[in-house]
């Protein structure tokens, strides 16, 4: 992907805040009901949050590529009072480490709090909020 | 190749009342204060010829200048996201560029926008690298404060070590204490006690109420000069042993998710190694330290990164509250920390970015409007005869996963104040 | 009137805080006032929180001003592409130098662009825009 082609990508407005350029191919995945993140095309290494430049190499070349959607509960936070009315109180965010390595927030569906452990597998599951925003969650894995 | 050390020294500290609710603007603030701290070096406002300010903030200096009526800056600058407005000071002066640099901060953090209602108009597309914090990445799924990012950490710090969450309690224990003895300090009237702690409610799970530190309105300003200069000066300066600043690759600003662990600070052990290399002196050495206790968890966790205990070891370090105490191994935050005094440092709520409900609603904890000490001014362990404190405070960084720290050493055996900005 | 302002498009308020406010506060009684030092009568124009020359910060009052002054300077905007949106083109933003001193942004009322010129005199009238809107503005001044 070139910097002409990140200006090329269609804005659409995220849930609350703000999007940024690099990170529209990711969230076009996921619309497509996919996740494909940002990988170098030199070295291979992932680039999680998307960036211009491999870390590691330098290379300024990178690709989109689709991941499993499986992965492990790295982390999670509690917020006894939702931060926002558009969020229940508790409200619950978890960080999923997938199992290419990169690690995303995201949120848990049907996991009570209670139940969540650090490294219990988890799979990725779309959720249409509007015509602009499709989210992606995690669920317990099959 | 030249080293900065013992090279400048800091020569005169201010700071405004401390409230929850200034009712001035930042500009008045700015103006007062570093008025008081140039007063208090012995300088004229005229002399100043630096300015270091701290990006987050919205008064410019030349804004300040125009109150203050200074000639002209031959250097200024905008610390940013934790790195070292210290250092900045420190290198322009070693350099020669600017003889008197005053750094400063003003920010009404108390009383100021919460937004709620900001960050949802703020749907825009824009250049991710006018942020430290992927917003995109988070906000869409409730990850919207400061205390949520951190958590992320906190809980994997707890998790990888082993740490019972009770151990942390021991920080703001020991901070309040601090607190209800420094006059300036407007939280904690008395010490709270551990179980204060464990009755504290948990807020964002892993953090409890007293684990988050609250945030007030105010100023603060020290005037930096070199150490010769200082001796012409009427009181005792502060000698800066050394000053460093750290940053690691994968950082952002709360949120660096994606480094290979989340419960280690490696800006952190970057900037220690330096700020020690500098010095020429070692953890052992040091006897007092001003740490960023924005949130409490983050202690221990620098205690480890500053090799003043083993890895993991930083919570049993804490447990009883003894070697934090005033004369134990490690006097902390001597003047109450960020827990006692409040937190000063505006984040992305003031440019559209969430808000932080932890900020003021901490029911017991406030005392209303009165004198602050924020960061400096109050006498470090004027009682311990340890030689060196150390400061290590990120300005706008706090958390796990901070882009950078910074601190300094100062030479305190013949200083009647430790500044820890 | 010379300066016509396209229907739709909101005219751009100050922000107000404790430097300013006083200052339009007054403009909406169509008053004109301008802050100074009290002790070593500075005018201060923009409106600050201390005297750049004595450093008081609590001697700082505000004075009625007869809005009286030359035009020292102005702008004349002449196409769309750089000018304000809510104005029509061709407009006039003059530099108005007040008999104290101090500097003021404005515009004239009765002057076209064509016929702004450095040095002619003028004096403060008040438009009142609209209902929450009340601007100083200058016209040209028998001296």
């Amino acid at each position: 992907m070139t910097a002409d082609d990140e200006r090329a990508a269609t804005p659409h407005p995220a849930l609350w805040g703000v999007l940024y350029r690099s990170s529209m191919p990711f969230w076009d995945s996921v619309k497509r009901h996919e996740l494909e993140l940002q990988r170098c095309s030199g070295c291979q290494r992932w680039l999680t949050p998307p960036r211009p430049m491999c870390p590691n190499c330098q290379s300024a070349e990178s690709e989109w590529v689709k991941v499993s959607g499986n992965g492990t509960i790295y982390s999670w936070v509690t917020y006894a009072e939702s931060p926002h009315e558009g969020f229940d109180s508790p409200h619950t965010v978890v960080l999923v480490e997938l199992d290419e390595g990169p690690r995303l927030v995201s949120m848990p569906v049907d996991i009570p709090e209670a139940d969540l452990e650090i490294g219990m597998r988890v799979s990725v599951l779309y959720e249409d909020i509007d015509e602009d925003l499709t989210l992606f969650k995690f669920e317990r894995a099959a | 190749m030249k080293s900065i050390k013992d090279t400048t020294a800091i020569v005169g500290v201010a700071t405004t009342d401390f409230s929850t609710d200034s009712g001035r603007t930042e500009y008045s603030l700015a103006c007062e204060v570093i008025k008081a701290a140039v007063d208090d070096a012995g300088l004229r406002l005229d002399q100043i010829d630096g300015m270091v300010k701290d990006v987050v903030d919205g008064i410019d200096a030349m804004y300040v200048q125009k109150a203050l009526g200074m000639e002209t800056l031959s250097y200024s600058s905008d610390s940013h996201w934790g790195t070292s407005p210290l250092l900045n000071a420190v290198t322009a002066i070693a350099s020669g560029t600017a003889n008197y640099v005053v750094y400063f901060r003003s920010a009404n953090n108390g009383s100021g926008k919460r937004a709620g209602s900001d960050f949802r108009a703020a749907k825009e597309t824009k250049d991710e690298s006018l942020d430290l914090i992927r917003y995109d990445f988070y906000s869409p799924f409730g990850l919207l404060t400061p205390a949520g990012m951190i958590g992320m950490g906190v809980r994997r710090y707890y998790d990888d070590y082993g740490i019972d969450p009770a151990q942390i309690g021991w920080v703001p224990v020991v901070c309040s204490e601090h607190a209800a003895a420094n006059p300036h300090a407007i939280f904690f009237d008395a010490p709270i006690g551990h179980d204060d702690y464990l009755a504290s409610d948990v807020v964002v799970d892993p953090l409890r109420r007293l684990d988050c530190a609250p945030e007030v309105d105010g100023a603060i300003a020290v005037v930096i000069t070199s150490a010769e200069r200082a001796k012409d000066l009427a009181d005792t300066p502060a000698v800066v042993m050394s000053v460093a600043q750290g940053t690691s690759t994968e950082g952002e600003n709360l949120s660096s998710y994606n480094r290979e662990v989340l419960s280690r600070l490696p800006e952190m052990e970057l900037m220690g190694r330096e700020l020690f290399r500098v010095a020429g002196i070692g953890p052992s050495d040091i006897s007092v330290a001003q740490l960023d206790d924005r949130f409490a968890p983050l202690v221990p966790m620098q205690l480890e990164a500053l090799g003043f205990c083993g890895e993991g070891e930083g919570a049993a370090f804490c447990e009883g509250g003894d070697a934090l105490r005033v004369g134990g191994r490690l006097a902390l935050n001597t003047n109450g920390g960020f827990l006692g005094e409040g937190l000063l440092a505006r984040h992305e709520r003031d440019r559209g970015g969430p808000p932080d409900p932890w900020h003021l609603d901490q029911p017991g904890r406030r005392r209303g409007v009165g004198a602050g000490g924020h960061r400096c001014g109050w006498p470090c362990g004027r009682s311990d005869p340890a030689p060196v404190a150390i400061t290590a405070i990120a300005t706008a960084t706090a958390g796990a996963g901070g882009a950078s720290r910074w601190a300094g050493f100062i030479d305190r055996a013949s200083t009647p104040e430790v500044v820890a900005a | 009137m010379t300066i016509e302002y396209v229907p739709g498009i909101p005219i751009l308020k100050a922000s107000l805080d404790d430097d300013n406010r006083p200052f339009w506060e007054a403009v909406n009684r169509h008053e004109l006032v301008l802050q100074r030092c009290g002790a070593c009568k500075l005018y201060l124009q923009p409106p600050r929180p201390m005297c750049p020359e004595c450093h008081s910060m609590d001697t700082l009052e505000w004075v009625e001003s007869p809005g009286r002054g030359e035009i020292y300077s102005y702008v004349n905007f002449t196409t769309d592409r750089m000018a304000y949106p809510a104005m029509k083109v061709p407009y006039s933003v003059v530099l108005v130098e007040l008999e104290e001193g101090v500097r003021l942004v404005s515009n004239m009322i009765d002057l076209e662009p064509d016929e702004v010129k450095i040095g002619i005199p003028v004096e403060v009238v008040f438009d009142d825009i609209s209902d929450d809107l009340t601007l100083f503005k200058f016209k040209v001044r028998e001296s």
